[in-house]
């Protein structure tokens, strides 16, 4: 009663994977086999039934979201301006007592990519520091008061001052770690973008600004006066070099 | 999946992302669970993230199911081992529990579909969702499931048949084992 080419021609011809030749063959078989024309209207049947059902189930959206995030870690989006509520946790105890290590070039990396990598770590911080809740600081505008607060904090004296009457007004600090490492972070806000400048002290000779851009975010790093600094932010490039040029005087 | 370099990541992003819904089907059908599908799909992306750099062009949504269908094997293996040895179980079937959501939104003919295809063994059960929810070709299948194509035409025509008598017959009465 069951026909040979059932199980293995027939699910070929009606999954459309035979060649032309098999098909035409399988088709002058069709003609005078019953029980296959019936097997493929059964599958057609059984085929169109799985299609109306809508059985494809689709991922969730967070799912998407969580895989392109993971991917991503300085997804752009985030960079919206937010005000600087700074959640005051106990974190901020165990920042205090970091010492600040000594620099460190890398022995394999040359200074340049070097520089570089240190910057996309940097620019990283930034976005992390994004998310609200992600550090301590202060929020204020004013410079002896971000100023006061970094005392005792650092090992080194901190230049804060504010550059609100050429457009660049401060708006706090925080202590971040960057290559284990504590560092200082002033932050700027301009227009709608907000700037973190990240200082650390530094061995290095003096250097002139580099910049560079990691997914979206502009970076900005040069070395003076035996500190070292790195300004990251979504504005342009040209505007974090205005505040390179007040800061560096 | 910070080991990707800037240049990978977007082709990462470009070639296997788009197949996040295939991913997540396929384990869903895998598991009969959706939160386990999650779990499971999630995990799978990162373990493609890991290979992507051995991943040198061709087919990525074959690729990326590939590693889905072997991560959802370790998975079924460390979680519920009876399942891989038993072909046919009722218990099993019984276990899953439509949420009252599915069921509405379904209409009759798909929670009964839904509940047929459950119960098929896993191999059976994978074969004809590549085919006929994803419609991969045999070539395709082939490549996921790591089976010669021939094979795939058979398994087919067996997890057809498998699925028509669970759709006829009452589950009760059901007993396939064929594998």
């Amino acid at each position: 009663m069951k026909c040979d080419f059932a199980d293995s021609l027939l699910q070929g011809y009606f999954d459309g994977e035979l060649t032309a030749a098999g098909a035409a063959e399988f088709e002058r078989h069709l003609q005078h086999c019953v029980h296959c024309t019936v097997e493929l209207v059964g599958l057609d049947l059984l085929s169109g039934r799985l299609q109306l059902a809508q059985l494809y189930e689709a991922a969730p959206a967070w799912l998407r979201k969580k895989i392109r995030a993971d991917l991503r870690p300085v997804a752009p989006t985030t960079a919206k301006p937010q005000p600087l509520l700074w959640h005051w946790l106990a974190a901020a105890a165990a920042l205090l007592v970091l010492a600040i290590a000594g620099w460190r070039m890398s022995p394999v990396l040359g200074t340049d990519d070097y520089q570089v990598e240190l910057a996309e770590e940097i620019v990283d911080a930034h976005v992390h520091s994004l998310q609200p809740g992600q550090l301590t600081g202060i929020s204020s505008n004013d410079e002896q008061t971000v100023n006061g607060w970094f005392k005792g904090k650092l090992t080194f004296a901190l230049p804060v001052r504010d550059f609100a009457n050429d457009g660049f007004a401060l708006q706090g600090g925080r202590l971040d770690v960057v290559e284990g490492r504590t560092v200082a972070v002033l932050v700027y806000a301009r227009h709608e973008h907000l700037i973190d400048v990240f200082i650390w002290p530094t061995r290095e000779p003096e250097k002139s600004a580099r910049v560079g851009e990691r997914q979206g975010y502009q970076w900005v790093a040069w070395q003076k006066g035996k500190m070292e600094f790195c300004a990251v932010s979504d504005a342009a490039s040209a505007e974090l070099e205005q505040l390179h040029r007040l800061i560096a005087g | 999946m910070n080991d990707l370099d800037a240049e990978d990541r977007l082709r990462f992003e470009q070639l296997v992302v788009p197949h996040v819904d295939a991913a997540f089907n396929l384990a869903r059908w895998l598991l009969r669970r959706r939160e386990d599908a999650e779990e499971v799909a999630q995990e799978a992306l990162l373990r493609a993230c890991r290979f992507f750099r051995g991943f040198h062009g061709g087919d990525a949504r074959a690729w990326l199911l590939q590693i889905v269908r072997n991560t959802c094997y370790s998975w079924l293996e460390k979680n519920r081992p009876r399942e891989l040895m038993v072909e046919f179980n009722e218990e099993l079937h019984l276990q899953t529990c439509p949420t009252p959501e599915t069921i509405a939104i379904a209409g009759d003919d798909r929670e009964r579909l839904t509940r047929a295809l459950e119960m098929l063994p896993p191999r059976f059960r994978e074969i004809l969702v590549l085919r006929e929810l994803e419609g991969c070709s045999y070539k395709e299948i082939a490549a996921i499931t790591s089976i010669p194509i021939g094979t795939v035409m058979s398994s087919l025509s067996r997890a057809r048949r498998q699925l028509y008598s669970a759709l006829v017959n009452s589950p009760r009465k059901e007993a396939v084992r064929e594998m």
